[in-house]
């Protein structure tokens, strides 16, 4: 319990002071995070969209394989981005393993299919009717695809935060692109297991708390984005 | 529909590349360098390695994982140069072929922890393969690292020593973890292990576990720095990893090693041996 405490203060103490060490790795977090939740959802809306409004052969194989994606565990997505992104891999040509590049790879793999099958069922949900009016309005079948996610707004809203949830809280695959090199590649994550393992549980503690309140106060944005209009 | 499909992917890998830090370091400043928990653990990378960059201009990218994964690295050629405590593995690495220039950087020991209790009353022997035989005999808990690492590799040569094959039985767990949590896996269920005397000073405040037998000659735990065999593999930073390991055998880096964790914990954690013999160690 005192361990607990300690770590709050030292959270805090942290925060106050603005240590730059702390910040980095908070910042970078941030940004890695965060590409990678704006990558993701663009593969992931884009293609939930896609096959929420078509019907063609295998793709109830199809869906069930996006939603299976959507547990995708981080080790493996680790383990597969660094054998590809080794030297002598095949996309070792790019030189980014043990990059913050590398990271945002490995998190927009892991959170694309969260959104992907999140933006699925949310345009599947929509009255199927509504597709027809909107056509028999008049609209291109662009401006309806549009019209169709501004309704489903709520639940891809939910999209965003689950992706970014599951990246922000991701440490396995991190550890393995990312190499955890300080004031390089260390994000919050990353850094409270190594300090687990340092035997600093204050510092740990402290990094813990920091990512909780960083992911409460984008969820409160988020939020407040979605919540602006409460549906009829 | 497709179009705007193929637009906004096409914009996604446009995002990535513009994001792309890794491609504005040029390849010969990077240097990987593989090494094993206790390097990092102990916090003495976070000393040398500031130095060496500002020195030399390289940057150094450290992955801290154990001997056997650091060689692993190694071996396919996705490391520069090894820091690395398994002195066995790493001859066979350098007889192979993958590793060139193996040279002796510093040693501390490791030591046998475990419960201040000491249930299987090892307290006061002199031989460690004889520790070994008596926690197995007493069936006390042993805690193994698991992890092929230079410490792993040591434990399973004691237990060859003592004659006993600890795999399978009950008393013996596996955390396939590093160092230091191993220490915290013991320490809540009392139970002994072998740790490098670094790790476990640095973690000493936060454990219930005494060292319970140290300075047996099997104990000595040896740091060598090898560089990644170039001409396995091309795409090795040759020069770079000539640069770490002169580097930490140099006179100035020896005497930072050997200061190292005074002022914090009393004694050393590292004693510099640069230039001597391996046979001459613990003498």
């Amino acid at each position: 319990m005192d361990l607990i405490l300690e770590g709050i203060k030292k959270a805090f103490l942290l925060l106050i002071t603005l240590d730059p060490e702390v910040m980095g790795i908070t910042l970078l977090s941030l940004e890695v995070s965060g590409t990678a939740t704006l990558i993701s959802l663009l593969i992931g809306i884009s293609t939930g969209t896609a096959v929420a409004l078509s019907e063609f052969p295998g793709r109830k194989i199809l869906v069930s394989l996006i939603n299976t994606g959507m547990g995708l565990p981080p080790v493996v997505v680790g383990l597969f981005v660094t054998i590809f992104l080794w030297r002598n891999g095949p996309l070792g040509f790019l030189e980014v393993l043990y990059t913050p590049t590398a990271m945002i790879i490995a998190q927009a793999i892991i959170a694309s299919p969260i959104v992907m099958g999140i933006s699925l069922a949310a345009i599947q949900a929509l009255p199927k009717n509504l597709r027809l009016q909107i056509l028999a309005l008049g609209a291109t079948r662009l401006q309806m695809v549009w019209i169709l996610i501004k309704e489903a707004k709520l639940p891809l809203l939910a999209g965003v935060m689950a992706g970014f949830g599951g990246v922000i809280s991701e440490v396995g695959a991190s550890i393995m692109v990312g190499g955890n090199i300080k004031g390089y590649s260390r994000v919050l994550t990353t850094a409270t297991v190594m300090e687990t393992s340092r035997g600093n549980f204050d510092i740990a503690i402290a990094l813990g708390i920091i990512l909780l309140l960083m992911a409460y106060f984008i969820n409160l944005v988020l939020t407040q984005i979605q919540q602006r209009e409460r549906p009829r | 529909m497709n179009r705007l499909i193929g637009k906004k992917i096409l914009s996604g890998i446009i995002i990535l590349l513009l994001t792309l830090p890794g491609l504005s370091f040029a390849q010969q400043k990077n240097i990987i360098l593989a090494t094993t928990t206790s390097t990092q653990d102990s916090g003495l990378l976070d000393v040398l390695i500031p130095i060496f960059e500002k020195q030399t201009g390289y940057f150094v990218k450290t992955i801290a994982v154990g001997s056997g994964q650091a060689m692993a690295m190694g071996q396919k050629g996705e490391a520069d140069v090894l820091l690395v405590h398994s002195p066995d593995a790493e001859k066979k690495f350098v007889a192979d072929g993958y590793g060139i220039h193996r040279r002796l950087v510093m040693h501390n020991d490791y030591i046998v922890v475990g419960p201040a209790e000491d249930p299987a009353k090892i307290k006061g022997m002199k031989s460690t393969p004889a520790v070994f035989k008596k926690i197995a005999s007493a069936g006390s808990l042993f805690l193994s690292r698991g992890d092929n690492s230079g410490t792993h590799s040591k434990e399973k040569a004691i237990w060859k020593a003592s004659g006993i094959n600890p795999e399978d039985q009950k008393w013996y767990q596996q955390t396939g973890l590093g160092m230091g949590q191993t220490l915290n896996v013991s320490s809540e269920k009392n139970g002994y292990t072998l740790a490098d005397r670094g790790t476990y000073l640095a973690l000493k405040k936060n454990l219930s576990l005494d060292s319970l037998m140290e300075g047996d000659a099997i104990l000595l735990n040896i740091y060598h720095v090898v560089e990644v065999n170039p001409g396995k593999w091309p795409k090795v930073n040759a020069a770079g990893a000539r640069a770490f390991a002169d580097f930490m055998v140099s006179k100035e880096t020896q005497e930072v090693i050997k200061t190292f964790g005074v002022d914090k914990f009393g004694s050393p954690l590292f004693f510099p041996d640069a230039g001597r013999k391996e046979e001459d160690l613990g003498k």
